[in-house]
């Protein structure tokens, strides 16, 4: 618990509205979407500017207390859950868009803005914003930087990292320091910028960004393909990009999702067939006709059982739309959802899935998977009850596999959600003894007190995946 | 402290642990809840917060004290968040039976308890009394007695916006107006279907001129229409309340009254009622012998506009109004529990010399929600202002409603704005039939 020294330093910053210790609210912010992850924090605070979190981050680096930076709480890696208590910050106070700069192509926003009303304000100057995670609608342009969140996107646009130009940071110590800017080019010294993005929250507060924006595509067209056999798909997948074609979007669906996705949405995904490939070019009319045509062909040349174009933009956004329910969708079938986040070199997708498939008959638990087959980022999700204990054992080790399988054939833990805690114990696996230590060097110079997100994108020592905490 | 434990022990009992743990936390749900919008953003005002207050305490993570109560009350009940949940929680079923057992273990102080037992028990299943009381409301409103209080500002006096509401009464029909209407009503034309009309209470008797507009419309629309007469109150607000077993009463009285009549549909004007009567199934879920009999009958219920629609009503009857901007909202309940959404718009699109402007965010709860806007009037209100606003936006002359309760609510936004002079609120029916009769 908070002494009421602490406390009453906090309350002097925000304002006894602004700071909430009731049973009530840190229940409430106990949590983020990461199944079997729960910790009461010890309470919440809602600061108005950058100057409140100074004063915040500087009290609570005097008095060694956590603090876990959040947005939504949409994050699926237990990365905004207060495993170890202290203080949960929010920024629904701080949700300004503060610039568009259409001379610059820029925006400049503060951390709790929701990416989805950046979009729209963005697109209504003709303006893009690239990066659309599943859950955009919902999360803040604080916790995709932090998490460095990806989306359907992707595959052409990158993720989002390639679109801050510039953050304004409050280090753990209270210090401001802002990196990058409204440049072009900007190479001076370390990339502080890209080392915050991503970062999760350990290593400071971000509480200002400067986003890149790009000219919005004229045009868009969607395509779905249909395939008996779920090798097939992900060869086809292969095949579009060995042809030197990189559509904007490149989803792949298996059967089971298909059926959830479909009973949720009611948009005529079809429920028969074994995968369903979700793709989508923009760009210039002629340039989408001619993408659409040959990718057309070469999923039927990939023995696709149907080929289809969308016939409207209300059609495509339809299927798109669904398609971002997939995971909450999945939660109908059973009561606990595990939502992995294994990526691959595109060229291996293939070779994932069917590993992926031979795992679960191997641990005998419930994988369906869906995901950015384009740029190799597979969502393996797990339906299971978090109740039966022997089950879940056998997840872990399949989710142990399926790393493990990952990291063989190139690829890493986490493509776009973020180690967090859920995927701490998998970190080494990827960069190796140095690599963490590198990393842990870093955190250690900006944080020594260790009052940023602690237990977060680190291990302790166990290597248990799911846990369940109260 | 007992009432503490015995609250706790009912919520591990009764609340559906399964449909708890169905709630994986996406958060998909937020964008459309209004409190949580109203809150700027807090958790607990959300139904992701809501649904682990309850398991919190269903999990003992913490005691269901008054600050999980009062986020209990504070959730309007819309439902909003139910057709945007990909994992399908069924919400409003766990909000139910939360606030059922709350209100059933709470020792309420006398005004309260006397309250409560008036409006649940000794007015809403008794339409007689109801008459009655608006039989008072027809001699106040007739007699120059309101315009004379009125005058003195004594209402004034009256706790948060009372005073307000008072002016938003609509005209009443005295109790022998009332009960001059018949039972049975012949299709104009020739008869396509038979249907039995639910008349609601507040509907019945405050608006019973919009009950009578409605069959109207039916009739011209080719229905018979017939009025079962032992028919009573559909339990909502006793659902909502957290009465759950007087509700239950009450769908059943229902039910039997309708199972007298061979109609092809269960007609209703009231998006709040319609959402119950068609979960009674749901509502008697645990009583073996009456789940078939729900079942039968809340699969004709349906709302008038989905009638009118499917009888080809504006095929069948030129519609015409004077030059007007109308915009629509929508009753949460027909829209998020009966699903029904384009029918009203498409009967209003319909109406020649009008113009329909979409209000931004017209499927948000305009903050009436039962009994809410007298429960929880400070949030209440904060909706209504910012609903308003998505009003003014759309210049519209004309606000229409498909719910008493959203009638009332939205009648009182436009006094709250001052506005009376140039906008006004009125139900979908009133509408249809004024532009039926218009030459």
């Amino acid at each position: 618990m908070l002494n009421e020294r602490t406390k009453a330093k906090l309350v002097e910053v925000v304002g006894s509205a602004n700071f909430q210790d009731s049973s009530e609210a840190r229940l409430v912010y106990s949590y983020d979407a990461t199944p079997n992850f729960q910790s009461l924090p010890d309470a919440v605070i809602m600061p108005e500017n950058k100057e409140q979190v100074k004063r915040i981050l500087t009290i609570c680096n005097e008095d060694h207390v956590p603090i876990v930076p959040r947005g939504s709480g949409t994050n699926l890696s237990a990365g905004t859950c207060p495993t170890q208590g202290g203080i949960v910050l929010t920024f629904n106070r701080m949700n300004k868009i503060l610039e568009i700069d259409e001379e610059n192509l820029t925006a400049t926003v503060q951390p709790g803005v929701i990416t989805l009303d950046l979009i729209n304000a963005v697109e209504a100057k003709g303006l893009f914003y690239p990066p659309d995670p599943s859950s955009m609608k919902i999360s803040t342009i604080g916790g995709n930087i932090s998490e460095c969140s990806g989306g359907l996107r992707g595959l052409k646009y990158g993720v989002t990292k390639d679109y801050v130009l510039g953050l304004e940071v409050v280090l753990a110590n209270g210090d401001c320091i802002k990196t990058g800017g409204k440049l072009a080019k900007d190479v001076a010294g370390y990339d502080l910028t890209n080392l915050f993005v991503g970062s999760e929250g350990t290593l400071g507060v971000v509480t200002e960004a400067i986003l890149k924006l790009i000219p919005i595509p004229e045009t868009k067209q969607t395509l779905l393909a249909l395939f008996e056999d779920m090798d097939a798909a992900a060869k086809t997948v292969s095949a579009i990009i060995a042809h030197k074609i990189i559509p904007a979007t490149l989803e792949f669906l298996d059967q089971p999702t298909c059926e959830v996705v479909e009973d949720f949405a009611q948009v005529g995904l079809p429920t028969d067939v074994n995968a369903v490939l979700l793709i989508e070019q923009d760009g210039p009319p002629e340039v989408v006709s001619r993408d659409i045509e040959m990718i057309s062909r070469i999923c039927s040349e990939g023995n696709a059982v149907s080929v289809k174009v969308a016939a409207s933009q209300a059609e495509a956004e339809a299927l798109s739309t669904a398609r971002r329910s997939a995971l909450s969708a999945l939660a109908r079938m059973k009561p606990t959802t595990i939502l992995e986040d294994a990526t691959v070199p595109r060229s291996k997708i293939s070779e994932m899935v069917k590993a992926i498939n031979e795992i679960a008959v191997t641990y005998n638990v419930k994988i369906c998977t869906f995901g950015h087959a384009g740029d190799g980022n597979l969502h393996p999700t797990c339906l299971t009850d978090a109740r039966d204990k022997e089950e879940l054992h056998r997840v872990e080790q399949a989710f142990e596999a399926i790393f493990h399988k990952a990291f063989e054939l190139g690829g890493t833990i986490t493509g776009e959600h973020g180690v967090g805690e859920m995927k701490a114990p998998y970190l080494a696996l990827k960069m190796g003894g140095e690599g963490v230590a590198a990393m842990k060097a870093i955190k250690y110079a900006l944080d020594p007190q260790g009052i940023m997100n602690p237990g977060k994108i680190f291990a302790k020592d166990t290597r248990k995946r799911v846990v369940v905490r109260s | 402290m007992t009432t503490t434990k015995d609250i706790q022990q009912a919520f591990k009992e009764r609340l559906d642990y399964d449909e708890l743990m169905n709630c994986m936390r996406c958060g998909f749900c937020l964008p459309s809840c209004p409190t949580y919008g109203q809150t700027n953003q807090y958790e607990a005002a959300s139904p992701r917060g809501r649904i682990a207050l309850m398991k919190g305490v269903v999990d003992g993570l913490i005691e269901p004290d008054e600050s999980v109560e009062k986020q209990l009350n504070l959730c309007l009940g819309c439902r909003a968040c139910e057709p945007v949940c990909p994992s399908g929680v069924k919400y409003g079923h766990l909000l139910e039976e939360a606030r059922d057992i709350i209100q059933q273990k709470k020792r309420h102080k006398w005004p309260v308890k006397a309250l409560r037992h008036m409006v649940f028990e000794q007015l809403f299943p008794h339409k007689e009394r109801l008459k009655n009381v608006h039989s008072l409301l027809a001699f106040y409103q007739r007699s120059g007695l309101q315009k004379a209080v009125q005058k003195t500002n004594i209402l004034n006096v009256l706790p948060g916006n009372l005073a307000q509401m008072e002016k938003t009464l609509p005209p009443v029909l005295t109790k022998k107006e009332m009960k001059k209407r018949p039972f049975l009503f012949e299709a104009e034309g020739t008869r396509e279907r038979t249907v039995a009309f639910f008349t609601g209470c507040l509907m019945d008797t405050m608006f019973m001129e919009t009950n009578n507009a409605t069959i109207a419309l039916l009739q011209k629309a080719g229905c018979k229409v017939v009025i079962p007469e032992v028919q009573t109150c559909c339990g909502a607000l006793h659902a909502h309340g957290g009465e759950k077993d007087q509700a239950k009463k009450l769908a059943k009285q229902n039910i039997m009254a309708f199972e007298s009549i061979q109609a092809d549909d269960i007609v209703l004007n009231a998006g709040g009622c319609g959402a119950l009567l068609v979960e009674y199934d749901h509502l008697l879920k645990e009583e073996p012998e009456w789940k078939e009999r729900a079942a039968a009958f809340s699969a004709k219920v349906k709302d008038f506009s989905e009638i009118l629609l499917q009888q080809q009503f504006v095929e069948k009857q030129k519609l015409s109004l004077p030059s007007q901007i109308i915009t629509y909202q929508d009753s949460c309940h027909l829209r998020n529990v009966m699903k029904t959404s384009s029918a009203p718009r498409k009967l209003i699109q319909a109406i020649n010399g009008t113009v329909f402007n979409e209000m931004e965010n017209a499927d948000h709860c305009c903050g009436s929600a039962g009994i809410y806007n007298l429960t929880e009037q400070e949030m209440s209100m904060q909706i209504l202002d910012y609903k308003m606003e998505k009003v003014k936006e759309t210049h519209a002359h004309t606000i229409v409603t498909a719910n008493p309760g959203c009638l009332i609510q939205m009648k009182l936004g436009v006094v709250r704005e001052g506005v009376e002079e140039s906008v006004r609120a009125v139900h979908l029916a009133d509408l249809l039939l004024e532009a039926a009769e218009s030459k």
